[in-house]
C-alpha cells in the first residue's frame, strides 16, 4: 500500500501503541516560549523531575516582548512570565534565546532560521502555529501545557494518528499573488474547519516552485483551516535552506540521504485530496472575524447567511456588498510568524520605497527575529520603512496578538500580515483585515486596500 | 500525583446543567505562571458580587459547606473552552471528586491528567446525594467503584486505564516512563549526522 510522507515519519517515531489508539511518539525538537511553559516547569519541580533531553529543547521569549523597549516590560504578568522562563531555562539547562539575545525571535521563525527544524522530524511546541515547521517535511503540531510537561520529562507524546489530506496546488501564481493568498483562498473556499482531524500536505507544481519562506507561510496557516499539521515534502530547496545553519547537521550528505526516504509515494496514499488552481487567483482580504471570512479584493463582501455573519459585520462595522477598498485603514502591521521573515519585509519595502504612508495610518514593522532585523538593516530596508513613516521595531509577536503593548485601538481597521482576525485578537475592539505583505503595504500608502494586480510588485 | 482510593468527605451540591469552563474560571484569571492559586476564583461570577465581595447566598460561601472535597452537580459539566485551568481551579479549591451526569471530552481528559476523579451517576442518584445535609459524609470508594451514603451504594463505571492511574497515583508521565526501555532503545537508534 502506498504511504504518505506523514505516514512514513509517523511510523518511524512510534514507540508503542497501535493505530487507532493513542500511540507514544518520539519528539525530535521541543520548542518553548514564555506563555505556555511556566506551569509545565512547575509540574516538573513538584515531582522532582528533570528535562530528559535538554539538547532537543529550545526556548525563546516572543509573545510578551515590548518591541519598542524590550528591556522595559511594564505589565507585571508579562514580566513574570518572561523572568520565569529565564529562571526555568537556567535551572533545567535548556538553551534560551532570551531578551536581546542574537537568536531571539518568534519561536516559529527562529526554529527554521537556526537549522533546528529539519526534515523527517517530529516538532512540538505549546503553540498552535507550530504547523509552520511542517514546511520542512516534518510532523509539527501545537500541544497543551500538560503535554509540554510530558514532553519535557519524557521526550515523547501520546497522540492518536490523524487522517491525511493532500492539498494539490497547481498553476502559475499570477502577478501580485503570494503564498498568503493561496492559503487564504483555500480557507475561504473550504472553511475554517475543513482540515479538522487531518494532517495536511501541500504538493504540486506551485509548491515545488516556492521558496522555503513561502512554504512556511502556507503551512503556518494550515491551523486556520482546522488542520493541526500542514507540510510540504522536502526537496533540494529544503536541503539548501537548512545547509550551513547554526544547528544544521554537519554531514549534510548523510542527512539528505536519510531525509529522502520521507516522500509521499503517490496521491492515492491520502485519505482525502483537494485540488486548488492558482492561475486565476486574486489577492485575498478578510472582512470578518475568522480567517474563512475572506474575499478576493475585487469582490463584494457576502450576504448575511447566519448569526455568525451578523455578529461579525456588527463587530467590524462593515456591510454586505462593500468591497475591501471601502475599508478605512488606519493601522498597518507587518510581522508575525506568518509574514515576518526577510522576504516578506523586502516585498513590503519594495512597495513602500519612495512613498509615504497615508497621514491617518500608523504602521508597525516588526521583524520575526533579531537576525532578520539585522539583515534588513544591512540591506537598508529599515530606512525605506522609516522614510515611509513606519515604526521600525525589535523582534517579537507584537500586534499579532494583544498581549504586549503593541495593540490596535478599539474600532480601528488594521491591514495585517498576521494570521488571525478573531474579535479582540490585536487588542480589545480591534478590527483586523488579513492580507499579504504587498497588499498591506499598498493599503498603508492609500489608507485603503487596492487591487495590486494593477500595480508594480516584486515577487 | 497522590493515589486516590477511598475518599470520605462532606459535599457541595450544585445541581445546574452545562456548567462551562468560563463559569468555573473566567478568562481574566488565566494569565498566570502557576497551576495553583485559581481556587479562590473558582465559580467567580457566582461566588462574588463584586471584587472581594463574596455572595453570601452562593453555596460555596456558606460556612457549613467549607472543606468539602466532593462536588455533586448536573449534566455536561465542564463544556466550553478547553482551558486546563478549570480543572486546576477545582483541585486548588479542594475538590478531589466531581459527581456529574456527564462531562465534555476535553474536561474529562484534563481531569485524568490532573488527578481529579470525575464520576458519572444518573440524575436520581445525584439528587439523593445532593440532598445530603452539610455535615453528612459521602464515601467514594474507587477500588470498588461505589459511592456510598445513608446506607445506599451506587455503582459507577470507569475506564480500567484511568482507574489504574488514579489508584496508583500515576500521572501520564509516570505511565509513559513504564516504557523507558523502549524510549532508551529508540534514542540509541537515532541517526547522527554530526
Ligand atoms: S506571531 Fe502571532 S501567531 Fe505567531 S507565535 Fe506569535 S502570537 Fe502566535
Amino acid at each position: 500500500m502506498s504511504q504518505t510522507m506523514f505516514d512514513k515519519i509517523w511510523d518511524r517515531h512510534v514507540i508503542t501503541g497501535k493505530v487507532g489508539d493513542p500511540q507514544l511518539i518520539y519528539v525530535d525538537l521541543h520548542l518553548l516560549h514564555e506563555v505556555t511553559s511556566p506551569q509545565a516547569f512547575e509540574g516538573l519541580r513538584e515531582n522532582n523531575r528533570k528535562v530528559r533531553r535538554t539538547d532537543k529543547s529550545f526556548a525563546t521569549m516572543d509573545h510578551n516582548v515590548p518591541t519598542k523597549d524590550i528591556y522595559n516590560v511594564k505589565d507585571a504578568i508579562s514580566k513574570k512570565q518572561i523572568d520565569t522562563l529565564g529562571k526555568n531555562a537556567k535551572e533545567f539547562g535548556i538553551r534560551l534565546a532570551g531578551m536581546g539575545h542574537e537568536d531571539q525571535g518568534i519561536i516559529h521563525v527562529i526554529g527554521p532560521q537556526l537549522g533546528l527544524t529539519q526534515p523527517g522530524m517530529v516538532v512540538v511546541c505549546g503553540d498552535s502555529h507550530t504547523a509552520t515547521h511542517g514546511a520542512f517535511g516534518a510532523i509539527a503540531f501545537g500541544i497543551g501545557t500538560s503535554e509540554v510537561e510530558h514532553v519535557l520529562a519524557t521526550q515523547t507524546i501520546w497522540q492518536t494518528k490523524p487522517k491525511t489530506m493532500g492539498i494539490h496546488v497547481h498553476g502559475k501564481m499570477p502577478h501580485g499573488i503570494f503564498a498568503k493568498d493561496i492559503i487564504m483562498g483555500i480557507i475561504a473556499r473550504e472553511g475554517v474547519a475543513f482540515g479538522t482531524g487531518y494532517a495536511a500536505e501541500f504538493y504540486g507544481d506551485t509548491i515545488k516552485a516556492m521558496s522555503m519562506e513561502e512554504r512556511m507561510t502556507l503551512c503556518n496557516m494550515a491551523i486556520e483551516g482546522g488542520a493541526k499539521m500542514g507540510s510540504v515534502q522536502p526537496d533540494q530547496t529544503t536541503f539548501d535552506y537548512v545547509a550551513g545553519r547554526k544547528y544544521a547537521p554537519k554531514h549534510m550528505d548523510k542527512a539528505i540521504d536519510y531525509w529522502k526516504q520521507f516522500y509521499t509515494d503517490d496521491d492515492s496514499a491520502f485519505d482525502k485530496v483537494i485540488d486548488f488552481d492558482v492561475s486565476d487567483l486574486a489577492p485575498f482580504v478578510t472582512w470578518g472575524t475568522n480567517p474563512g471570512m475572506a474575499v478576493p479584493v475585487d469582490q463584494p463582501f457576502p450576504e448575511i447567511k447566519n448569526d455568525d455573519d451578523q455578529k461579525a459585520y456588527d463587530y467590524v462595522g462593515l456591510k454586505p456588498g462593500e468591497k475591501a477598498p471601502d475599508i478605512p485603514i488606519e493601522f498597518a502591521f507587518f510581522g508575525s510568524c506568518t509574514n515576518g521573515r526577510l522576504s516578506d519585509l523586502k516585498i513590503a519595502a519594495d512597495v513602500l520605497k519612495g512613498h509615504h504612508i497615508a497621514p491617518q495610518v500608523t504602521a508597525l514593522v516588526v521583524p520575526g527575529s533579531r537576525t532578520i532585523k539585522e539583515k534588513a538593516e544591512e540591506l537598508g530596508i529599515d530606512k525605506i520603512f522609516k522614510d515611509a513613516g513606519c515604526d521600525w521595531r525589535e523582534p517579537g509577536c507584537s500586534a499579532c496578538l494583544g498581549m504586549n503593548p503593541d495593540q490596535v485601538p478599539a474600532g480601528v481597521h488594521c491591514a495585517s500580515t498576521s494570521n488571525r482576525n478573531f474579535q479582540g485578537r490585536q487588542g480589545a475592539g480591534s478590527r483586523t483585515h488579513l492580507a499579504s505583505p504587498a497588499m498591506v503595504a499598498y493599503a498603508a500608502i492609500n489608507g485603503h486596500f487596492v487591487d495590486i494586480r494593477k500595480e508594480g510588485v516584486t515577487e | 500525583m497522590k493515589p486516590i482510593t477511598t475518599i470520605t468527605s462532606t459535599s457541595v451540591p450544585l445541581m445546574k446543567e452545562n456548567i462551562d469552563t468560563d463559569q468555573l474560571i473566567p478568562k481574566q484569571f488565566l494569565k498566570n505562571i502557576l497551576k495553583v492559586g485559581y481556587g479562590k476564583n473558582l465559580f467567580y461570577d457566582w461566588r462574588y458580587t463584586a471584587p472581594n465581595q463574596p455572595n453570601p447566598d452562593f453555596i460555596l460561601n456558606k460556612p457549613e459547606r467549607q472543606g468539602a472535597n466532593i462536588l455533586v452537580t448536573g449534566d455536561n459539566f465542564g463544556c466550553g473552552s478547553s482551558r486546563e485551568h478549570a480543572v486546576w481551579a477545582l483541585k486548588d479549591y479542594g475538590f478531589q471528586v466531581v459527581i456529574a451526569g456527564g462531562y465534555s471530552d476535553i474536561f474529562y481528559m484534563n481531569s485524568t491528567k490532573n488527578g481529579l476523579l470525575a464520576i458519572i451517576l444518573p440524575e436520581d442518584q445525584r439528587e439523593f446525594l445532593a440532598a445530603a445535609p452539610s455535615d453528612a459524609e459521602i464515601t467514594v470508594d474507587l477500588p470498588n467503584q461505589e459511592v456510598r451514603y445513608a446506607g445506599k451504594a451506587f455503582h459507577f463505571d470507569i475506564d480500567p486505564l484511568w482507574k489504574h492511574k488514579f489508584v496508583n497515583g500515576l500521572d501520564d508521565i509516570a505511565i509513559t516512563m513504564q516504557y523507558e526501555d523502549q524510549i532508551n532503545a529508540y534514542e540509541a537508534a537515532i541517526p547522527n549526522f554530526d
